[in-house]
């Protein structure tokens, strides 16, 4: 703007070398963020994942009961399964108040659904994580070095794409043992390949263009190359497709959490939680449904966040 | 194209090495001894020695696997700790109704899915693209388990007086029998593999009613297939409603269009003769690699409807810890979504001569 037909004389002076540099930084980041504000999706998405951390933050606030504590241990009356009840809606006052009712070991559902909040969402974001620092060493590797080391590397990626991802983390976990932190490793490690690619992919695209030669004839190390050079060019796809894998993430624990083989009783994790009552269903059909609803939530919060970044950082959709 | 087609079989023969090899190394990196990891109680010294033999453990580890690689080749998936079995009898038994399920499923995604697509696409930014697209958006983030115990439960309690009642569980309503082909076209005598093939086709029992024109029995299996169907089906649908509709309207933007609309095509035909021809080919890659969703999904609504397919087993053995069964599945749906990408990117190249070319 300031560059075309701005009539103002000082405007040249904020031209130096110096200047041009950080605004535009700083302007690619804001762009990116009103582009994402600009779509209703993206906003539902921030709003349901904002409620989401506050919920998990303050948990131990909100919540009426201890989530592990049965209602017999307190000498509060209640039976398996109790329906909600909540004195506004009408629920006798003689009644303890549960809003969403009691599980089979006689616990506050709606206490176990907050404190469920906290370990889905460090689930979703730890291993992805994990996923993400292993994948994207292991493709900066291969597309650095490529000959021999690159087509080994890729070649395991390759094999370990050609699972179905539940399948291999179910694999996995029977090799390590059943909880919620190999459940993790698990899906960590299943979801390897797919950071592992784009990193690759983004490291043999500018692996030969002039600025990295540049950087390497100024004597520049591989390390300082790839981190300072290399890196923030692979950062868009990586951020995109980490925070769509942040849903899956969550979804395939509380899948792993229901096979039995995730998150143990007693931790209040939806997916456990659903697979512990599941035998009350027919009867009971609220303790499936609010953790459902829970985990579809969360998961549903970071693609929207997900699709909103990828189309926001899409230069062919620049407008 | 045989070119293509023979270059393409050759490149997934390292894969098809690397799964078995990533099987068998998960196989031994159980802490402690193999034996008692995997046989836990049951590890008797006369089971232990048949485990050693088996799989030659006092020989280098190159040469178990060698050993293994060679029994996996021949069909030999090991004995089931709990069953007492062979692996390949169970799951040669138990893939029908996993494949039966899978198949249902996926033309349930692809038929509504495209078209939820198509009609997206054509009224764009209309009230019915927008709600199939908050839909789409639902349909992806709702775990499979969740969605076939609320649909089990919609449909089986909430409906169970009404004519739109579905059976929460099993294949057939109890009391319903459906006789193996084998005994219904007289062939108890044959043997071996052709034996096995007709069994396997036998116990996919839409096809085994369909082909003997049992009416009232296909009626009462595929009831008892909607809801696990639609559980299975809901992920791969909306991912395939999502790509169907951009991709149609990327294909509906393009010069060719523009040029049939203004040779005075009918709108229908623009969009099914034209459009659709182009926008379906990335519908078809993401129905291959949806089959992943299709059989994870399967796992978990098999064992919510109770049905003894593929999942059910895998369910059972973990719970059983029965490592060889486990190992067996891995095997077999690693392999199996191997053959189906094998035959998804033939197809595509038989539909778009650019990809062979290339």
């Amino acid at each position: 703007m300031s560059l075309s037909g701005t009539p103002d004389a000082r405007a040249p002076l904020a031209l130096g070398a110096e200047t041009t540099v950080t605004p535009k930084a700083t302007s690619l980041r804001k762009e990116t963020a009103r582009n994402v504000l600009r779509q209703k999706s993206a906003v539902v998405g921030l709003v349901i994942l904002t409620f989401l951390t506050v919920v998990a933050i303050f948990a131990p606030v909100i919540a009426p009961f201890d989530p592990d504590v049965s209602m017999l241990d307190l000498g509060i009356p209640g039976t398996r399964g109790d329906p909600p009840c909540i004195h506004l809606l009408g629920c006798p006052v003689d009644q303890p108040q549960h809003i969403m009712g009691l599980d089979s070991n006689l616990r506050d559902e709606f206490s176990r659904v907050l404190f469920g909040a906290r370990v889905s969402l460090l689930v979703g974001i730890v291993t992805v994580g994990f996923g993400i620092v292993i994948g994207t060493t292991i493709g900066a590797i291969a597309g650095f070095a490529g000959g021999a080391s690159d087509n080994i590397l890729m070649r395991l990626m390759d094999v370990m794409l050609s699972f179905p991802s539940l399948i291999l983390a179910i694999a996995i976990v029977t090799v390590l043992g059943p909880g919620l932190v190999n459940g993790m490793l698990a899906i960590g490690i299943v979801s390897i390949p797919i950071y592992a690619r784009v990193m690759r992919g983004s490291v043999l695209s500018v692996r030969e263009s002039d600025f990295v030669t540049a950087s390497r004839a100024m004597g520049e190390s591989s390390r300082g190359i790839l981190a300072r050079r290399i890196l923030p060019n692979a950062l868009t796809p990586l951020i995109v497709q980490g925070t769509l894998g942040i849903g899956g993430a969550i979804l395939e624990v509380a899948a792993l959490s229901f096979v039995g083989i995730g998150a143990l009783p007693p931790l209040a994790e939806w997916g456990a939680m659903i697979a512990g009552d599941r035998n009350l269903f027919f009867s009971a059909p609220h303790l499936i449904l609010f953790p459902g609803i829970a985990i579809t939530l969360a998961v549903l919060s970071f693609n929207l966040i997900g699709d909103g970044l990828r189309d926001a950082l899409d230069p062919r959709l620049n407008r | 194209m045989t070119r293509f087609i023979v270059r393409r079989i050759l490149s997934s023969i390292p894969v098809l090495l690397g799964i078995i090899f990533l099987v068998f190394v998960l196989a031994r990196v159980i802490p402690g001894d193999p034996c008692t990891a995997t046989y836990g109680e049951k590890a008797t010294p006369e089971i232990c020695a048949a485990f050693a033999a088996r799989f030659g453990l006092d020989r280098p580890i190159w040469e178990q696997f060698v050993i293994y690689f060679g029994s996996v080749i021949q069909g030999d998936l090991g004995t089931s700790i709990k069953f007492g079995r062979p692996v390949t009898e169970i799951l040669a038994e138990r893939l029908p109704v996993t494949v039966e399920l899978t198949i249902i499923a996926l033309a349930f995604a692809a038929i509504v899915g495209i078209t939820l697509g198509v009609v997206s696409a054509t009224r764009r930014n209309s009230p019915a693209d927008v709600s199939t697209m908050i839909l789409a958006n639902l349909g992806v983030s709702t775990p499979v388990f969740v969605l076939g115990l609320v649909l089990a439960f919609v449909f089986a309690v909430l409906l169970r007086d009404t004519p739109f009642a579905l059976p929460p569980s099993g294949r057939v309503t109890a009391g319903v029998s459906i006789a193996p082909l084998a005994v219904t076209w007289g062939l108890e005598s044959l043997e071996g593999v052709p034996r096995g093939i007709l069994d396997f086709f036998s116990n996919m029992y839409v096809f085994n009613t369909l082909v003997t024109g049992q009416w009232a029995e296909l009626a009462d299996v595929l009831r008892h297939l909607i809801l696990p169907a639609i559980a299975v089906g809901t992920i791969p649908l909306a991912i395939i409603a999502r790509m169907t509709r951009s991709s149609l309207l990327e294909v509906l933007g393009l010069d060719y269009v523009r040029t049939a609309r203004a040779k005075g095509l009918r709108e229908r035909s623009v969009v099914v003769r034209h459009g659709m021809r182009n926008a379906l080919l990335p519908v078809v890659t993401i129905i291959g690699l949806s089959l992943g969703a299709f059989l994870s999904g399967a796992i978990l609504t098999e064992t919510i409807f109770n049905l003894t397919g593929m999942g059910k087993t895998l369910f059972e053995a973990i719970s059983g810890r029965d490592y060889i069964v486990i190992q067996g599945v891995t095997i077999v749906v690693a392999v199996a979504y191997l053959v189906v990408n094998l035959v998804v990117d033939v197809s595509y190249a038989v539909l778009d001569p650019r990809i062979r070319l290339s």
